[in-house]
């Protein structure tokens, strides 16, 4: 009996798990068909990316900027061990700028930002808001969704760049404690082995990261019900699937880049 | 306009809401519904404008079916149709003024000048001038009810479907407000779709009415002949001592 109940249980969870990738996946598409349709709302793009910015901008930095100081500390005695002290400043720069960055920046977004859309959208949805623009012949769709979704694509990458900078600077923190190597040396031994083919993948894959969670805060708010217990869910659930997703589409993006840049 | 309901049938799961109804509502009438709370009255409004997908069933608004329009036709009609929301319904981000915008600035094509006189001038309508640069969160329940009903009529509708549109107001702002309906009416030759539970309100405004029950048109007719039929859920429902003292004085 209980071998029964559990089955049907997972079976529930799996369906739920479909449906809301194929919910998803509808989103998308109704993205890139409403996305270049005018009226174009620059302004409401602008307000999003402002908001965006300032509430995720200190977090992003305090994070960034340890995760280049650790990442130099815990390295160190290992580069050591194999005589490559010296590449240190490279190691750092490379793993911020191909993996940590991105990813790291991503999922603090994921975190802040979806869950924050996910709640937004979602009581307007229970409040009868998005309605509202529907029967007044505005397209809630464009004006809520796609601006949000578009500001997170723009900025996410801008905060990229940022958070590159803060931790390759964390990791300078480091290794001026335990080397003693002036700035203008730490920023000359790293520089000469950032190649273009490390930077750009690295930067291009948060525009996808940017969207994912754009969308799957979106969709989660966008079909919240249920009162204000659908908002929470709402809220909570679209931070688990954004994370999740944003970490699957590293790793095939990673994969890409690597058959790309080796042919 | 003109709105016409054909076998409208609705369910949620299997809770039967709507079952099989059937209504026309003439040019520049004001048709009142009532029916007791949870009875289908704002799934009936909602099925009207398309914000809820019947399961089976037609709906005209001047003669073309809207269930088979493109999103961009019924568009074209939204245009000029106004919807009060029970639940008033303000984007809360924005502040009154903006609220009064929206639909002005994206679907219409008037001068700031021209807009900022609109949105005075339909503030006043509802007496809340000075509440323009507020937030909806500082307004009181009866003062978001009022706004609501402003963004509604300030692009100038021809069809306006109020969800109560009174509930909760004091009894002066009530009879303003019905007032405010029966004039948009007259002057502008609006069709009025009002779901109320205000006997007060339904007297200003009603030229016809029905009365839902159990997903079916329990009665439709005049408002002054509805305690006049011996259906006991009618007479229970109107048992009102205003309403039987205007009947009997008549
Ligand atoms: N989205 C929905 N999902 C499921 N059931 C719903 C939904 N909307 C309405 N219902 C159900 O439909 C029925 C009618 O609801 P409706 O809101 O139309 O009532 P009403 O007549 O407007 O009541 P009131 O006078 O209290 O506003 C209710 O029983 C409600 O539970
Ligand atoms: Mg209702």
């Amino acid at each position: 009996m209980f071998e029964s109940k559990r089955y049907y249980q997972l079976e529930e969870k799996l369906n739920e798990f479909f449906i809301m990738l194929g919910g998803i996946s509808a989103f998308s598409i109704a993205f890139f068909k409403n996305v270049f349709l005018p009226p174009y709302e620059f302004g409401e793009v602008k307000k999003h990316m402002d908001e965006l910015g300032v509430k995720t901008l200190p977090i992003v930095s305090v994070t960034g900027f340890i995760i280049g100081l650790v990442l130099a500390m815990q390295s160190q005695p290992v580069m050591a061990r194999f005589g490559a002290e010296s590449f240190l400043p490279s190691m750092v720069a490379l793993s911020v700028v191909r993996e940590l960055g991105p990813v790291i920046t991503a999922l603090i977004f994921a975190g802040r930002v979806s869950s924050g859309i996910g709640a937004e959208l979602g009581s307007m949805r229970v409040t009868e808001q998005i309605d509202a623009m529907e029967v007044s012949a505005i397209n809630p769709f464009k004006f809520l969704v796609v601006t949000r979704v578009l500001a997170c694509v723009f900025i996410l990458p801008m905060l990229t760049v940022y958070v590159d900078f803060i931790a390759i600077l964390g990791g300078y923190a480091a290794v001026a404690l335990i080397l003693n190597m002036n700035f203008q040396l730490y920023v000359n031994s790293l520089l000469p082995s950032l190649l273009f083919s490390d930077v750009l993948p690295g930067i291009a894959k948060t525009f996808f990261f940017g969207f994912i969670v754009g969308i799957v805060g979106s969709y989660k708010g966008y079909m919240a019900d249920n009162g204000t217990v659908g908002v929470g869910k709402a809220s909570t659930s679209s931070v688990v699937i954004s994370s999740l997703m944003i970490l699957v589409m590293d790793m095939v993006l990673v994969k890409i880049t690597l058959i790309f840049w080796s042919l | 306009m003109v709105v016409e309901v054909k076998n409208l049938s609705k369910s949620f799961g299997n809770h039967i809401v709507l079952d099989n109804i059937s209504l026309k509502i003439s040019e520049g009438e004001n048709f009142v519904i009532f029916g007791r709370s949870g009875t289908g009255k704002s799934v009936l409004l909602k099925c009207i404008v398309r914000l809820l997908l019947p399961d089976s069933g037609e709906i005209f608004i001047d003669g073309q079916n809207i269930l088979n329009l493109s999103e961009k036709e019924l568009n074209k009609i939204r245009k000029y149709i106004g919807f009060v929301f029970q639940s008033s319904a303000l984007y809360d981000s924005m502040t009154v003024k903006e609220n009064l915008e929206f639909p002005l600035i994206r679907n219409f094509e008037f001068t700031a000048e021209e807009r900022e006189n609109k949105i005075r001038s339909v503030l006043e309508k509802v007496d809340l001038a000075g509440a323009i640069n507020k937030m909806p969160a500082e307004l009181s329940g009866g003062m978001k009810k009022r706004i609501g009903l402003a963004r509604s009529i300030i692009t100038e509708p021809k069809l306006i479907l109020y969800d109560e549109p009174t509930t909760g107001l004091d009894p002066i702002t009530t009879k303003e407000i019905s007032h405010l309906i029966v004039e948009l009416q007259k002057d502008l030759n609006v069709t009025a779709i009002v779901v109320t539970h205000d006997l007060v309100c339904a007297h200003i405004v009603a030229n016809h009415a029905i009365v839902l029950k159990d997903g079916k048109i329990r009665y439709e007719g005049a408002l002054g002949k509805l305690t006049s039929t011996d259906d006991e859920f009618l007479n229970d429902f109107f048992d009102n001592e205003y309403f039987e003292d205007k009947n009997g004085r008549k």
